[in-house]
């Protein structure tokens, strides 16, 4: 049986622009939050430690790991029972709204303890439709999709998850030069919020243009949708135990690849290696920038050789390269040995002088501007606490290293090694979702595809720098402990996807 | 293949569970260390999140041990 578009008299183009559209707007929604975490948490939680800080955890911790799940069952039974188009159309609805009131919530000076818990329902209301979209995008062009291209055309809606964090970075960079980091800070990281608003408008009325798929209107008009989707999806052990090969075959290990290159590599240049705030944000920029054409390359390659085996070289590649990789970054702006054995000069120094907060010990700090002779600058501040009593023991002298600016050729090199990652990235995610859509029956593939997808990604991936700080804490472990974690995941799963998984490209998405 | 198949299944099934008691006593050990008040609370509520969401994971590593064990993976809908 032929799977194509011959149903519908839209074209390919138009269905992968409508669904890729709203799909990457949806990445923007929930990336900028991240993205803001502390402004929104200056703004909307009080300053001093309290019931705040439960709420705080919970709804930038628990909200985005443990709701996208929920998000797949929900939604992506509508979507087997009520069809694709209209599911993510809700979903977009739902992702919208939620992101333009976190842009209009009131400041916790304002309304006190209502601003957190607000920010908390839309935070699970963000997860939620997070959870359903995905799955209705993908489904929703490999439906579409003529046999034989399937992974390039479900690619596009690939690239929507590196392209939304991109465009969130972008927005937040550019509101942020425009009216200032003081403006900014006060009322200016509202606009990336509202401005999604105008995005979703958009997007839904592209959407609301498009036919239903299909393949689903078929399965609909010969009366063979399923009446219960969760059932059939995970009680039906034929079917039960392909969600379980897609998880820890799969997606699991897709999930810590991309966590890794796109979240812990610029969390681990800015706090690890000391890096400068604007250049860590900028040099994952340019990975992006360059690797984003990879999804659609190695989706429309998996087409050809299958999608099993790009996917699990993507894996492999990770487990394989990701020590040597961050050893590289940590050697190489390791300044406090590198000022030992290599030439240097200071370009100011400036001293304040005042009292420890609370006490009358004084504190001197002394900030000095150093460049490297390799042509690494950096701020060295040296701070030392004298306490009012004298018979106090000797002062300790704690040295701090921030604003770590790489000199041209550095930050090339970073920038490839970054892109590297990303690569992997690309090879791991852009055949997934045909990958995915294959493995399940129409009746309900968008239940059984979104569940092992979310828990893959928004689990196993969203832990990733959670669990990776937390290793790397543990007695005796170096800052590249952490990585242990991402590559003994990668390792598990490419494993069981080696001896489980098939190469096969499924011709049909009919059955 | 099929065999390298089946005998994996017992290393999965073993692994489930293996996983749950180290997070446990990871838990125990980071809950125990935390200063007394809200950081305690913190960590207790973000490691009772983690093993919450990994009980069932690990839950499914084990049915996954049992089928591969059962040999239900030597023949995919993909192969037929």
């Amino acid at each position: 049986m032929r799977s194509n578009s011959s149903g519908s008299s839209q074209g390919i183009t138009q269905v992968i622009a409508a669904s890729s559209l709203g799909t990457l707007i949806e990445w923007y929604d929930f990336y900028i939050f991240g993205s803001l975490a502390v402004i929104i948490g200056q703004q909307l939680f009080p300053s001093d430690a309290g019931a705040s800080a439960l709420i705080n955890t919970l709804a930038i911790f628990a909200a985005g790991f443990i709701v996208r799940p929920f998000g797949a069952l929900v939604f992506g039974r509508l979507g087997d029972l009520i069809g694709r188009k209209y599911t993510f159309l809700l979903t977009l609805v739902l992702m919208g709204g939620s992101t333009f009131l976190i842009g209009l919530i009131p400041s916790y000076s304002s309304i006190g303890y209502a601003a957190p818990i607000l920010v908390l329902l839309l935070r699970l209301v963000q997860g939620l439709a997070l959870g359903g979209e995905y799955g209705g995008a993908a489904t929703y062009v490999a439906e579409h999709a003529p046999a034989g291209r399937r992974g390039f055309f479900t690619s596009w809606i690939q690239t929507t998850a590196t392209l939304g964090l991109f465009l969130s970075l972008g927005v937040i960079l550019v509101t942020k030069e425009l009216i200032g980091n003081e403006a900014f800070s006060e009322w200016g990281w509202r606009v990336p919020f509202l401005l999604s608003i105008l995005l979703v408008g958009v997007s839904i009325y592209i959407r609301m243009k498009m036919h239903e798929s299909p393949v689903f209107t078929k399965l609909k008009s010969e009366g063979k949708i399923s009446a219960n989707p969760l059932k059939e999806s995970f009680q039906k052990k034929a079917n039960f135990k392909m969600v379980l090969l897609a998880l820890f075959g799969a997606t699991m290990g897709q999930g810590v690849i991309w966590y890794t290159g796109q979240f812990y590599a610029q969390s681990f240049l800015e706090n690890t290696c000391k890096l400068d705030f604007n250049e860590s944000r900028y040099i994952l920029l340019w990975a992006i920038l360059f690797a984003t054409p990879f999804f659609v390359v190695f989706g429309a390659w998996s087409d050809k050789v299958g999608r099993k085996w790009i996917m699990l070289t993507g894996m492999l590649l990770g487990v394989l390269c990701y020590r040597p990789i961050y050893q590289y970054f940590l050697d190489s702006t390791n300044v406090i040995e590198l000022q030992n054995t290599e030439a240097h000069h200071t370009s100011k120094i400036e001293t304040d002088r005042g009292y420890v907060s609370g006490t009358s010990d004084s504190l001197v700090t002394v900030r000095k501007f150093k460049t490297l002779e390799g042509g690494i600058s950096f701020t060295e501040e040296m701070i030392t606490v004298t306490p009012e009593d004298v018979l106090a023991p000797m002062p300790e002298v704690k040295t701090v290293i921030s604003e770590v600016r790489l000199p041209q050729n550095m930050y090339i090199i970073f920038i490839a090694l970054v892109f590297f990652q990303v690569l992997l990235v690309t090879m791991v995610y852009g055949p997934i979702a045909a990958f995915l859509v294959e493995l399940f029956p129409t009746q309900i593939r968008y239940t059984s595809m979104s569940l092992p997808y979310h828990i893959g990604n928004g689990v196993f991936g969203g832990l990733v720098p959670f669990i990776a700080t937390l290793i790397a804490s543990f007695n005796g472990s170096t800052p590249l402990s952490g990585l242990w974690y991402p590559i003994g995941v990668a390792a598990l799963s490419f494993l069981i996807g080696a001896v489980y998984i098939s190469n096969k490209v499924d011709k049909t998405v009919m059955d | 293949m099929n065999q390298l198949k089946k005998y994996l299944g017992l290393i999965w099934i073993a692994l489930g569970p293996l996983i749950i008691i180290f997070l446990l006593q990871q838990a125990i050990d980071k809950i125990g260390a935390a200063p007394v008040g809200m950081d305690r609370t913190n960590t207790s509520l973000q490691w009772g999140i983690i093993i919450l969401i990994f009980i069932p994971i690990c839950a499914g590593l084990v049915i996954f041990g049992k089928y591969a064990w059962n040999q239900e993976y030597d023949k995919l809908p993909d192969d037929m």
